[in-house]
């Protein structure tokens, strides 16, 4: 892999009448490499897109093709740059009116002198290594979307591109469909080795796809880099972005994630909100892997929910924060609280779980795993991390409730 | 509209915006017309027979069913006016003069814009707002020499070819009602339309012909070309907006055309 980028955008501008959709981003593409664009709706990854293959212009600011200004190329160097890049539209763009081959077959018969044999021998290969061979004479409505992505990524390949733009291949698609177009996406720049520029919402799943990832947003780039640095971010918009389905899960249940509580625990314990007199309540669900893997993912969902419920039922205390802190675990900072009341609001807790549907044997006459709902507590101090305090509170557990698999309890 | 009544200032403002966007959208229209001529060449052969086929051969059943009534129609109407003047020999020469310096050109032009004109406009405009024309660009093929010039040249060929036969039904039709059902005499109605039509009559329709063909073709792409940049609708409201202004403006404009060219050929 090379450390000069293919393609840089240098302090670009786009906008539309008095809508800034761009507004002096730096991106850089690197050669032989799987790049994606990820953003909101409307932030303008198409338009970045439209910019690099010349579709749109910039309003202020470059854009490099191998080290050289776009706008300063000629005539000629911008038509050999021009046939060096392909672009797969999100409605695939076929030409309705024309069978598949003529459609993929339709930049060889144009831009080459290609005898009609071998653009007959170029066409078969392409469509034999994308599986779709046979559909040659049908049209593109008479085909399902999966086949016409096949079709469009077929004719984006066919001149061997340097470069194959993306906007949106997996939009509309069933998930089989969506893995299915981002594994052949994979596959073929594996196999032909060109680089890659994908507009894409399936977060996480183009994380795995991708060399590197860049988040637009409100014109600007929040984030260029390696998928591994985006997943260590620290930065509140860029973990909103990439966490926005389990952001979204939590806040429908009412829970802070733990980047939220670390901020608020640390701006507490700043302002002198939190005293030594707090209380760290944490409350886990054991054995929640094998709840989820064994019995389904919404059985855990709904203890937590439940005990989110109950959290807000019974512990009225001004000023206390709920988090969701790891997948099974959820803490409450509960200021100026003494011992003696954090467990009264365990035990009232545990008294109704008792009573909850989840925690009796005949809710599971399939399949049945062993779990416990525990609670510990730990003594805040001013001095002390979220994380120590979350390991103090580890230490000594108590049983809010468990499902045994042979008896109910 | 409402508030330019209200002040003449206000009226004056709106006056010069729709001059303005008037003049702007006959410059564009040809620049779009000089784009296709420029970029005429290479000549797509295949391309230019496919619609050679598409505006002229599946045209002709059409132009021969209109040619034929317009002629027959003339020769009734003509034979009852000039038979007052007992100039009824005139008749081969009243229709033919009048389908080959005027009917001729107009009514092809008509019949072709609504045929053929209309579908283009659609078509083209589909093209448009399904990103066709943009996957075109993508492939660095010129959407204007791929759309545009091979439609031009089908209909400058085209265009002639249709009017001469519209022409020669219609004297056709005008024999039928005159001769075989008024009792003209057939020898008269043709030596009379010899001798009064000449060489620059048939050059004038055929100039015509040539012209209006290539005001349709233009008109109709550009208004299937531009689709996406219509302010009253888009996706297929603006395709039927495009469709219906490109067979108006065509009509007018043929039309205005033949009367500046009369003015000038007579």
């Amino acid at each position: 892999m090379s450390s000069e980028p293919l393609i840089e955008f240098k302090n670009v501008t786009k906008r539309f009448s008095d809508k800034i959709v761009l507004e002096g981003i730096d991106l850089e593409i690197y050669p032989e490499e799987v790049t994606t664009l990820i953003g909101k709706s409307g932030v303008g990854k198409s338009v970045t897109l439209k910019l690099i293959i010349g579709l749109l212009k910039p309003d202020r600011g470059e854009i490099f093709y191998q080290g050289t200004s776009m706008t300063k190329m000629s005539r000629r160097e911008l038509k050999e740059m021009k046939n060096q890049v392909n672009f797969m539209f999100q409605n695939n763009a076929l030409f309705d009116s024309m069978d598949i081959f003529d459609n993929i077959a339709l930049p060889l018969k144009e831009k080459t002198s290609l005898k009609s044999s071998k653009i007959k021998e170029r066409v078969e290969e392409k469509m034999s290594d994308l599986d779709i061979s046979g559909i040659e004479s049908k049209f593109p409505s008479q085909l399902s979307g999966g086949m016409q992505k096949r079709v469009a990524l077929a004719r984006a390949l066919i001149t061997e591109p340097k470069i194959v733009l993306f906007d949106e291949p997996t939009t509309g698609l069933d998930p089989l469909r969506k893995n299915s177009v981002l594994n052949m996406i994979t596959h073929n720049q594996k196999n032909f080795g060109f680089t890659a520029v994908i507009v894409s919402h399936d977060i996480p799943d183009v994380f795995f796809v991708s060399n590197r990832v860049a988040i637009i947003d409100q014109g600007r780039i929040l984030f260029q880099g390696v998928p591994m640095d985006l997943e260590q971010s620290e930065d509140q918009n860029v973990h909103d972005f990439i966490h926005s389905q389990e952001i979204m899960k939590n806040e429908i249940i009412g829970l802070r994630t733990r980047i939220d509580l670390e901020r608020a625990y640390k701006s507490s314990i700043k302002s002198s909100f939190l005293d030594d007199s707090f209380l760290v309540l944490l409350l886990t669900l054991e054995n929640c892997e094998q709840i989820m893997e064994r019995v389904g993912f919404l059985v855990s969902q709904k203890v937590i929910s439940t005990l989110t419920e109950m959290l807000y039922k019974y512990i009225q205390v001004e000023g206390t924060i709920f988090a969701r802190y790891t997948q099974n675990r959820i803490l409450c900072i509960l200021p100026k609280t003494t011992k003696e009341t954090a467990l009264s609001f365990c035990h009232k807790i545990s008294t109704e779980l008792q009573e909850k549907s989840f925690v009796q044997r005949s809710k599971y006459p399939r399949s049945c795993v062993n779990f416990e709902i525990t609670a510990g507590l730990a003594q805040g101090s001013q001095n002390m991390e979220l994380p120590d305090l979350v390991e103090e509170a580890q230490k000594e557990q108590m049983v809010l409730a468990s499902l045994l698999c042979g008896e109910d309890k | 509209m409402r508030e330019y009544l209200i002040s003449p200032l206000n009226f004056f403002a709106w006056l010069g915006r729709v001059v303005i966007e008037l003049i702007q959208e006959l410059g564009s229209i040809f620049f779009f017309f000089s784009q296709g001529l420029f970029l005429t060449f290479p000549f797509q052969f295949r391309k230019i027979l496919d619609q050679i086929y598409f505006i002229g051969v599946k045209s002709i059943f059409v132009i021969l069913l209109v040619g034929m009534f317009t002629g027959m129609v003339l020769g009734l109407q003509g034979y009852y006016t000039l038979v007052k003047f007992g100039s009824e020999g005139m008749l081969g020469a009243a229709v033919a003069l009048s389908v080959i310096r005027e009917l001729g050109p107009v009514l092809s032009a008509i019949m072709i814009i609504g045929r053929g004109g209309s579908s283009m406009a659609a078509e083209i405009g589909i093209m448009r707002i399904t990103e066709q024309i943009d996957a075109l660009y993508t492939m660095d093929i010129n959407p204007i020499h791929y759309l545009f010039s091979p439609r031009m040249i089908a209909a400058v060929v085209s265009f002639p070819l249709l009017t001469a036969i519209f022409d020669t039904v219609a004297i056709a039709g005008g024999y039928v009602t005159g001769v075989m059902l008024l009792g003209v005499n057939s020898s008269i109605y043709f030596s009379r339309m010899e001798s009064l039509v000449d060489f620059h009559d048939v050059m004038s329709g055929f100039y015509k012909s040539l012209v209006f063909g290539i005001i349709v073709v233009t008109i109709c792409c550009y208004q299937g070309y531009v689709v996406h940049k219509r302010r009253e609708g888009f996706g297929a409201k603006g395709v039927s907006l495009a469709t219906t202004n490109a067979v108006v403006l065509s009509c007018v404009s043929v039309l205005v055309v033949d009367y500046i060219m009369t003015s000038f050929l007579l």
